[in-house]
């Protein structure tokens, strides 16, 4: 259970218009609309196949890898346009990402997390080291690798490597993180130390968690949007979704998992 | 009441974003220099060809006439007989190549282990960097008598020689991208494969073949465009004598030795001089759509 946040007389960190996805002349998910604020974290569930995943490519532009996807609409983070930011590195340095199955990149897992400090320009080994440190713990992976920190990130376990990728999203000092599926491939205890470890980083930062898993919206998200084949249905407090208070019948029936 | 806009301090311009812009000028000039060297060979040799073409030749001569005779009083330039050598020994050399090149690929990426593993491909890899002149000298010496005992022809330069070091010459480079090709193939799949019960040769044959189709078959390409522009190995081989060759056991001349042998006994400029050149189109272009096409195979869309 979640507090649901006061919007009303904040600036949102994440404001989203009408916004509609192509693949090709195939659109994939149409008119998105509604605002992310700080210190939340937000929910979107649905079934596969409903755009979510292609949603989160949108935020940091990572649409940029699939040369047919394109999109309408307005996204506007930290009050630019996502299109009219100069720098599009900086934008994604300041969105983190964490993908359904982890990435641990070819070194160390000291490495994976130094990486991106090293390319913003951090040298000094102290610093390096209270950074990873602090990446690891907030991400609950320090205790199980504190004394192997120079094996090969590769090498951990599933549930290890997604919190070492969640550890090297933290690293870049993101100011909002977006998790896509992360519990796909990792047990029910690690996942509930990512949760937890979610709840914290909640106050440092906004948090978009997309998830098959309805209950785990419920457990952490504030606000929750529910995507149903391309279609933005709604959104609302996560409460109300989950009391039956909402606009939309099939809302209803997905929340209390009669289709999906 | 409307909030007001966030600031945005961190949409910046840094030292990485303008390192990444001049690297990446850089490295577009290091393509378009590329290009440029191709297509400077390109203009230089069709020059030079284009005038015997548009000035001398007659197509039906030049396809359909056997007759190459630059240096006659009244010269023919008749391609028909080096087409055919050049055609004759490439497709022996496919032939020799292909079965040496796809069993050993099969055997160092699925069959071997470890150190022979190693060594096999160290190997390979050797003998890919034999200089086709030494492939020639082998010709010359040692598969010369060997045919004139073993077949108990007069000579022992021709087809089957030429064919057979071309081939022998083609197949270690075959062999590496071959392997490659196969070792591109996820070890998933063989995993998945073999967890059916599925024998070693099963997996091969039923599985990592079939995914890595493409890629064995731009090998074989690529070795046949290797074997086509061969010169020094297919000159000392083959006999190097005008003939439309009948049996592997004739002499035959190829394009590329052609070429290399008349090039520097020709006036600059002159009717040889120029045909020379054309040999040369011709042979640009079939390696250009052999390439094209082992590159079209590689991306295919068609099948999966």
């Amino acid at each position: 259970m979640v507090e649901s946040n006061e919007k009303s007389d904040k600036t949102p960190k994440l404001s989203i218009k009408d916004l509609s996805i192509f693949y090709g002349k195939e659109k994939v998910l149409s008119n998105v609309s509604f605002d992310i604020f700080e210190n939340e974290i937000f929910g979107i569930i649905g079934p596969a196949n409903s755009g979510k995943t292609s949603f989160l490519r949108i935020l940091n532009r990572m649409d940029t890898f699939v040369p047919e996807m394109r999109f309408e609409g307005e996204v506007v983070f930290d009050g630019k346009n996502i299109m009219e930011w100069r720098n599009l590195y900086a934008l994604r340095r300041s969105i983190g990402v964490v993908f359904p199955l982890p990435v641990g990149l070819p070194m160390s897992i000291y490495e994976n997390v130094a990486l991106s400090p090293r390319l913003r320009g951090i040298r000094s080994k102290g610093e390096l080291d209270s950074i990873v440190e602090r990446c690891l713990r907030r991400a609950a992976l320090w205790d199980e690798v504190k004394d192997r920190l120079n094996v090969l990130g590769s090498l951990l376990s599933g549930g290890q490597q997604q919190r070492l990728t969640i550890a090297r999203a933290l690293s870049q000092e993101p100011k909002m993180l977006l998790l896509d599926e992360f519990s796909i491939a990792v047990d029910p205890v690690t996942t509930m130390k990512i949760e937890d470890a979610l709840k914290d980083l909640r106050n440092e930062m906004t948090i978009i968690l997309v998830t098959n898993l309805v209950q785990q919206a419920r457990r952490l998200a504030n606000r929750t949007a529910f995507f149903l084949m391309g279609e933005f249905i709604e959104e609302g407090n996560t409460e109300d979704f989950f009391t039956g208070n909402v606009q939309d019948p099939r809302t209803r029936q997905y929340v209390q998992g009669r289709f999906g | 009441m409307t909030p007001k806009p966030l600031k945005n301090t961190s949409d910046t311009l840094d030292f990485a974003w303008y390192l990444d812009k001049a690297v990446e000028k850089l490295v577009f000039l290091g393509g378009i220099s590329g290009i440029i060297f191709i297509v400077g060979i390109f203009i230089f040799v069709f020059k030079e060809g284009l005038g015997f073409i548009i000035a001398n030749m007659d197509i039906a001569e030049f396809f359909g006439n056997p007759a190459w005779r630059p240096t006659s009083d009244e010269p023919t330039y008749g391609a028909l007989a080096l087409i055919a050598g050049t055609a004759s020994v490439t497709g022996l050399a496919v032939l020799t190549a292909v079965p040496f090149s796809i069993g050993s690929a099969i055997y160092i990426s699925e069959f071997s282990t470890g150190r022979t593993q190693e060594f096999l491909k160290i190997l390979i890899e050797l003998l890919a960097a034999i200089p086709s002149v030494v492939w020639g000298f082998i010709g010359l010496s040692i598969m010369n008598p060997l045919i004139i005992d073993l077949f108990n022809v007069p000579i022992g330069l021709n087809v089957l020689n030429a064919g057979v070091i071309l081939g022998l010459m083609a197949a270690p480079i075959m062999t590496t991208i071959a392997e490659d090709a196969l070792k591109a193939v996820p070890d998933q799949y063989r995993e998945a494969a073999e967890a059916l019960g599925a024998t070693k040769w099963q997996v091969t044959f039923n599985v990592v073949l079939p995914a890595a189709k493409k890629g064995l078959m731009s090998a074989v390409l690529l070795g046949v465009g290797r074997g086509f522009g061969e010169t020094m190995a297919v000159l000392m081989a083959s006999g190097h004598s005008i003939h439309l060759p009948t049996s592997p056991f004739d002499s035959v001349r190829a394009l590329t030795a052609t070429i290399a042998a008349e090039l520097g006994e020709t006036a600059i400029g002159s009717e040889h001089y120029r045909a020379l050149f054309t040999l040369g189109i011709l042979l640009f272009i079939v390696t250009f759509f052999i390439n094209l096409t082992a590159d079209i195979i590689v991306r295919g869309k068609g099948d999966r």
